[in-house]
């Protein structure tokens, strides 16, 4: 329990792409314990993307090594990686990846199916149930992802990365594809489960959204540039507002350049 | 142990309900298979059909059937004949007389006619034959007799009429008694014939008159030549004998030396059988694989279908992996997806395939038989098909990269 959910040492990630090589990650050190909500920014090209599959078990770094949960995942097979995303990581995309013409149950259930505890048809559903009824979507079980909204699929893609009972849940652009004010309903569940003890892992550009993670992962050109926690109440949550009504909240940090300054101020 | 079968379960699961998602494609995928299918077993069907109503009708000549024909037989078992026949009615005589082994000799001259009875008339084959011919063939007379050695002898001017032909010719069924017309020629009509019904080839075995051979060859054909001559051996085991006796009789009558070709040749019904089986299963096997090719071509639009279907579905696959699906889970149920269109469609094929047949024999006239073997071989090789095509996608699928797979648009 002590142990850190994820703790990465020196990773590195070296591409190859014909005679060129591309380090995508030059040597990144990274801790998170249990219990954190982190977010992880960073422009395009910077290597975010990059971590993230790491992160997620999908990808394998070059050197350097990864402990998710405890378990060195670095040097994992192919075979081996799928085990442990299905039991450990729960993944939420930008495009919500539900499988179309499949009932939201059957989506939520999809884990369960490739998962090593053997569950019947009946346990299955259960759980798949109350994982959206914990997403707020008790009644929507019947429904197929074009009958839904996208903020409910988005909901419905978090239920089902919650269904396994991960180590973290890992999300990648969740509300790329959602307007602001749905942003905020998918971003307050998250913020739901990192109260109730979950931890979240945010990979995302937009500052509004990962300002309301309790710590905030820099990435630039392959390496961790800044490390920040932030200090945050959760009064304005679901507020359209909430970053204009509470100053503290206000994070100034843009993907531009020039932005840095104005972080660092606000570090400190 | 039980969480792996379960899991072989649901992913069976995932793979049946893709194929119940894409309804129209999936019947259209499984039309090549339903078409092979179906066109193996028919075609197996029309092929083991024709080759068994031949059987039939040459086993019903009797196991110890010989039949003896002018002209020397070459070897590869077809007969050259040109010219005259050498066989005569002596010949036939000292045969009866002079085989032990030989039961019954009937000579058989055919001669097509036209018969007329008061005012119907009727086209059919008048047949010259000895007394034994009911022996021979088997065959007896339901009404009346058979004509007598003295009507061979005198060539008596009387006839006995196939089923078919009394129908047609006494409609009133008054045949027996009457004097019909061959070619001209008053004949008594002394005797019908048991009804045989067609063969199975569809040809009416009781449309037919039998006379006495010097009768049709006298007054009908005007030649004392004999086309062939029928011989019933005592006993199946003695055929072999009765054709030795036979060949060195002839030979010696006919006086051909040594080393010379004899002039005429013989046929047990065993040869005869096995020439034509011989022919009927070449045109089993030449129908039957124009027919795999077809389920062969079924296949390849399986594995068409199922190539398109992983590309369409990458985004699915890259989901199912990314959540914990491996390789040989992915592989598994596409595989399986398309052994179900395969196996779906391989009894849907032997569905028609059973009924097919049936409307062949009903429309077509043709006699057919649907082999358990055939259906069998035919649904299996589809389900092979299923493997072997959709191994390929399958294993397409299950390499997909997931980070790729899921960025795939």
């Amino acid at each position: 329990m002590d142990a850190p959910v994820i703790e990465i040492r020196d990773l590195t990630k070296v591409y190859r792409m014909g005679e060129v090589e591309v380090s995508a990650l030059k040597g990144v050190s990274l801790t998170v314990e249990r219990g954190e909500f982190v977010a992880i920014m960073g422009p395009s090209g910077s290597g975010k993307s990059t971590l993230m599959n790491i992160l997620g078990c999908l990808d394998r770094p070059t050197a350097g090594t990864y402990r998710l949960d405890g378990i060195d995942v670095s040097r994992l097979d192919r075979d081996q990686r799928a085990e442990i995303r299905n039991a450990k990581i729960g993944f939420v995309f930008q495009s919500f990846n539900l499988l179309a013409r499949t009932r939201a149950t059957e989506n939520v259930e999809l884990p369960l199916l490739y998962g090593n505890l053997g569950l019947t048809a009946d346990e299955r559903a259960r759980r798949s149930r109350a994982s959206l009824a914990r997403v707020g979507l008790a009644g929507r079980e019947d429904h197929y992802p074009s009958q839904l909204s996208g903020g409910q699929q988005q909901r419905v893609a978090i239920a089902r990365a919650l269904v396994t009972d991960p180590a973290i849940v890992l999300a990648d652009e969740p509300t790329g594809n959602l307007d602001s004010r749905t942003s905020e309903e998918v971003i307050a569940i998250f913020q739901e489960l990192n109260d109730a003890g979950k931890t979240v892992v945010l990979i995302t550009h937009e500052p509004d959204i990962a300002a309301h993670a309790r710590r905030v992962v820099y990435v630039r050109d392959g390496l961790i540039w800044r490390d920040e926690k932030i200090v945050q109440t959760r009064a304005k949550l679901g507020g359209p507002a909430a970053g204009e009504a509470e100053p503290a909240i206000a994070f100034p940090f843009t993907i531009a350049p020039p932005a840095e300054e104005k972080l660092e101020e606000v570090a400190r | 142990m039980k969480v792996a079968t379960l899991r072989l379960w649901n992913i069976t699961k995932v793979g049946l309900q893709a194929i119940l998602r894409n309804k129209m494609r999936s019947l259209l995928t499984m039309l090549g298979i339903i078409i092979g299918v179906a066109c193996v077993i028919t075609m197996v069907a029309v092929g083991t059909g024709a080759s068994s109503s031949i059987q039939a009708t040459i086993n019903s000549l009797g196991t110890n059937f010989i039949m003896l024909f002018p002209g020397a037989s070459t070897q590869g078992g077809a007969r050259t004949f040109s010219g005259e026949s050498k066989i005569t009615t002596e010949d036939v005589d000292a045969i009866k007389a002079e085989c032990p082994a030989v039961a019954y000799v009937s000579p058989s001259v055919r001669s097509s006619a036209q018969v007329v009875a008061a005012d119907l008339n009727w086209g059919t084959t008048v047949y010259g034959v000895g007394v034994d011919w009911p022996f021979i063939r088997a065959w007896n007379v339901a009404d009346g007799d058979f004509f007598t050695d003295v009507d061979v002898r005198s060539a008596a001017k009387v006839a006995v009429l196939g089923a078919t032909v009394a129908d047609s010719l006494f409609p009133g069924g008054n045949a027996l008694g009457s004097t019909i017309r061959i070619k001209h020629l008053p004949f008594k009509v002394v005797g019908v014939l048991d009804r045989k019904g067609g063969n199975m080839m569809g040809q009416d075995q009781d449309d037919q008159i039998l006379a006495p051979y010097t009768t049709v060859m006298k007054q009908l054909q005007g030649t004392p030549r004999l086309g062939q001559v029928l011989i019933s051996a005592r006993s199946a085991g003695e055929v072999a004998e009765a054709q030795t006796e036979i060949d060195a009789l002839l030979r010696q009558r006919h006086r051909i030396q040594p080393g010379e070709e004899s002039d005429f040749s013989m046929r047990s019904q065993e040869e005869i059988a096995s020439t034509s089986a011989q022919t009927s299963k070449t045109l089993s096997v030449l129908l039957g694989s124009a027919a795999a090719i077809s389920l062969l071509v079924g296949g390849i639009g399986i594995m068409n279908i199922m190539l398109v279907s992983v590309t369409e579905r990458t985004r699915e696959i890259g989901i199912r992996l990314a959540i914990g699906a491996k390789g040989r889970h992915v592989l598994l149920q596409f595989l399986l997806e398309a052994i179900a269109l395969s196996v779906v469609g391989g009894a849907i094929g032997v569905a028609l395939g059973l009924l097919i047949p049936n409307l062949v024999t009903r429309f077509a006239g043709l006699p057919t038989q649907v082999s358990s073997g055939s259906v069998l071989l035919a649904f299996g090789f589809a389900a092979a098909i299923g493997i072997f095509f959709g191994f390929y996608p399958a294993r397409k699928a299950s390499r997909l990269d997931p980070i790729d797979a899921l960025r795939y648009e």
